[in-house]
């Protein structure tokens, strides 16, 4: 009944979001958005640009991948000089070159991928200097893409997609600084930590034991670490740590901050194309995938642990409970890891190794789908718009008809660059495992014995490519194979991807209009839902179902044997 | 391409000084103002609220065992195992695991033991590895024990984790909890 009445509250939240975040975030990329000017202004005049010098796609990239890099290596400085610099209570020394590599490369590209312990490896000034800024940062560039590809639908004629610095910077300042800073304050408020002093030590006598907790800046990088779908939290527990996630009401707005730019995208994006319809699709696409996956894993999950019930516990009425905390129980910590992993965030608030087998798939295979439901913050529109367009290629043969997408032909080139970017994920994912199960420093990772042990494998690569970030924890991810082979996977991943959204979007915007006629396939209806949900699935089952019948679908099948 | 490297830098430097430093040194300032308390963790007189504690006596009750059983200082415990204890985590053991499965029986001896009928709760660790929760059924399981070692009634001993049952948030956002800390000195001050 409680879960009952939390689902029925999320789907009112995030229907407000969906209508009004939707079309506020459509007024803010339009430029019709000014309360900030004053602040807004001075960053375009520091950079040299303005909102009327706009970008090709070419250029728009480019800007992109140097601002990228730049941010890779700033990161990486900060990291491995912490030792030296302010806020650093803990003494604790330099982060090691490869670590520090991997974890710059795995904020810039949204992952959060930790292959460190955040609360005994971090500065604080690593924290926010480094970490916390990537998470504002790489969540304005996924947005950014989104949007420039939405623009590329929605004009005619035009040699430009917009202008990425002032994309960002009104992304930045519009849209995360306000909603972070308000729910910054409410997480502070229900008991997550936000101070610059060093760990308490406690002695309790009525216990009569001593006890060291580690504290520092955490409610406000939380709330940024969920809402840019980020993911990476302050300490190694992630959103299972009370002083990250402390009760009901944070874990609760944590899902909501999770899902509520997703979502709210198609509500920007039919708003900006013209037709709210057409955005309607494509959520009514997310909302079916992701209900589909929140009651098989939840369902899951309540059913118990099998190897807690062979040591003889009879009956496990709250579910599984190993790895999850009390405060939230079973079912609502499987709600809010499934839109962990579904929007490419990889928070988790309870151990995602631990889940059941079939709990655990539906965590893998929510990311296997490409991360569209909803998807990453902006990757997860830009993602599902590239499936919509082989979707209406594939309805095109159906009828012989040359497809036509928002009223914009798709030819051979945008076929070409669609099919680009769905694939390139699978094809990284599925060779750098081959490689990690192949080679002796591969096969040292996992912790678990049997089956369980390729899934955290598979699970590490699937996760970075998809920049979600979630674990099976029991992976030892900080070895010089991983962490070099993660960051290879989570850049492929990224840009991959965005790259050929962007040239999609150039191509798009140079066309003309076409004029819709009685014959045109209708791309506003429950027929075409179904279609995109076809090939969403379809791609994704073809290019994994292999693989994933290895790992949790063989563990699922062998009863009573134990590894 | 100049012109880019240049902007990427100044954008950069402009983000690392306003989200970087302003944004968590204004939250945190405006934070220690109004909820000073729970932004330095709220810590009480005999720890944090929000943080467990490894519970032995039996005269107290016990939290989830993510520090004692088989979990304890030695062993396979992976937040003791790296040499780091204090660090939060989990112990990432699969669903087929047969180490879970045994320590699982550990923990069932170890509670018939101390004369406690374990709920699931009560065998399965955290995902902190810091719960300071348990749930009202594991408080009321434990019961026997305390009371045995109190010589506490059972009766006065289910009232009193009734009386400090915490509801869900708005009676449905997360579950019915107890925070141990504070349901054992209530204990205590009934001594």
């Amino acid at each position: 009944m409680q879960f009952f009445w939390t689902l029925v509250a999320l789907v009112v939240v995030l229907g407000l979001a969906w209508r009004f975040l939707g079309s506020y975030m459509a007024a803010v990329f339009e430029g019709r958005v000014h309360w900030l000017g004053w602040l807004e202004r001075p960053v375009y005049a520091a950079l040299g640009t303005s909102p009327e010098q706009e970008q090709s796609w070419k250029r728009y990239a480019g800007s992109l991948i140097v601002f990228s890099a730049v941010s890779i290596l700033l990161t990486y400085l900060i990291i491995r000089t912490q030792g030296s610099l302010p806020l650093n209570p803990q003494h604790l020394g330099a982060v090691s070159p490869a670590l520090s590599y991997n974890t710059a490369v795995s904020f810039v590209t949204n992952t959060n991928w930790q292959n460190y312990d955040g609360e005994s490896t971090m500065t604080y000034m690593s924290q926010m200097a480094a970490l916390t800024v990537q998470q504002f940062v790489s969540m304005a560039v996924g947005v950014a893409v989104a949007i420039a590809l939405v623009r590329g639908f929605a004009r005619r004629n035009s040699p430009t997609i917009g202008n990425f610095w002032v994309d960002i910077t009104r992304c930045l300042l519009y849209i995360e600084l306000p909603i972070a800073f308000v729910f910054g304050l409410i997480f502070v408020g229900q008991g997550a930590v936000q101070t610059l002093s060093g760990p308490v030590h406690i002695h309790d006598i009525l216990n009569n034991m001593t006890q060291v907790i580690a504290l520092g800046p955490v409610g406000f990088m939380e709330v940024i670490k969920e809402l840019g779908t980020n993911g990476g939290g302050f300490f190694n527990a992630n959103g299972a740590h009370p002083f990250e996630n402390p009760t009901g009401l944070t874990n609760f707005i944590s899902i909501v901050l999770l899902l509520c730019v997703g979502f709210s995208l198609t509500y920007t994006f039919g708003k900006m194309v013209g037709s709210i319809r057409q955005g309607v699709a494509l959520l009514a696409a997310m909302v079916i995938l992701f209900s589909a996956w929140v009651g098989f894993s939840s369902y899951s999950e309540h059913v118990g642990n099998p190897a807690v019930a062979a040591a003889g516990i009879k009956s496990q009425p709250t579910g599984n409970m190993e790895g999850k905390e009390a405060r939230f129980g079973g079912t609502q910590s499987a709600l809010y890891d499934i839109a962990s992993t579904q929007t490419s965030t990889g928070s988790v608030d309870g151990s995602n190794d631990s889940y059941t087998a079939m709990g655990g798939f539906g965590l893998i295979t929510g990311m296997m789908l490409g991360e569209v439901s909803p998807g990453g913050d902006g990757s997860g529109l830009y993602t599902i718009l590239i499936y919509a367009i082989i979707a209406v290629f594939i309805g095109g043969l159906m009828i012989g008809r040359t497809p036509e997408y928002i009223r914009k032909k798709i030819q051979a080139k945008e076929v070409k660059l669609a099919g680009l970017g769905a694939l390139v994920m699978p094809i990284i994912v599925l060779i750098l495992a081959g490689i990690a199960v192949s080679v002796a420093e591969g096969r040292a990772g996992p912790l678990n014995g049997g089956p369980h042990g390729f899934t955290e494998i598979l699970y590490a690569l699937v996760s970075q490519a998809n920049n979600n970030g979630s674990a099976f924890a029991g992976l030892t991810g900080n070895t010089q194979f991983y962490n070099v082979i993660g960051s290879i996977d989570m850049l492929v991943g990224r840009f991959g991807i965005m790259i050929p959204a962007l040239a999609l979007a150039g191509s798009l915007a140079k066309k003309g209009a076409v004029a819709e006629s009685l014959g045109t396939f209708r791309t506003d209806n429950g027929m075409f839902v179904g279609l995109v949900i076809g090939v969403i699935l379809i791609i994704g089952g073809l290019t994994f179902f292999p693989a994933v019948s290895l790992g949790p679908i063989v563990e699922q099948l062998i009863h009573s044997k134990f590894f | 391409m100049l012109t880019q490297i240049r902007r990427s830098i100044v954008l950069a430097l402009f983000c690392l000084v306003f989200f970087g430093l302003l944004y968590p040194l204004v939250g945190t300032g405006v934070s220690q103002v109004l909820f000073k308390h729970q932004a330095d963790g709220s810590i009480t007189a005999n720890g944090s609220t929000l943080i467990g504690q490894n519970w032995t006596s039996p005269k107290f009750f016990h939290g989830r065992p993510d520090d004692f059983g088989p979990y304890a200082g030695t062993g396979d415990n992976p937040l003791v195992a790296n040499g780091k204890s204090g660090d939060s985590g989990a112990t990432n053991l699969g669903p087929r695991s047969r180490k879970l499965e045994t320590y699982t029986e550990e923990l069932i001896t170890y509670w018939h033991k101390m004369g406690v009928n374990p709920t699931p709760d009560l065998v399965t660790t955290s995902g902190s590895g810091l719960d300071p929760d348990i749930t009202p059924a594991d408080a009321h399981a434990e019961v026997p024990m305390v009371s045995k070692a109190t010589g506490l009634s059972p009766k006065v001993l289910d009232q009193l984790v009734t009386r400090e049952t915490n509801s869900a948030q708005f009676g449905f956002l997360g579950s019915d909890y107890i925070d141990v800390l504070q349901l054992n000195e209530a204990l205590a001050k009934m001594e």
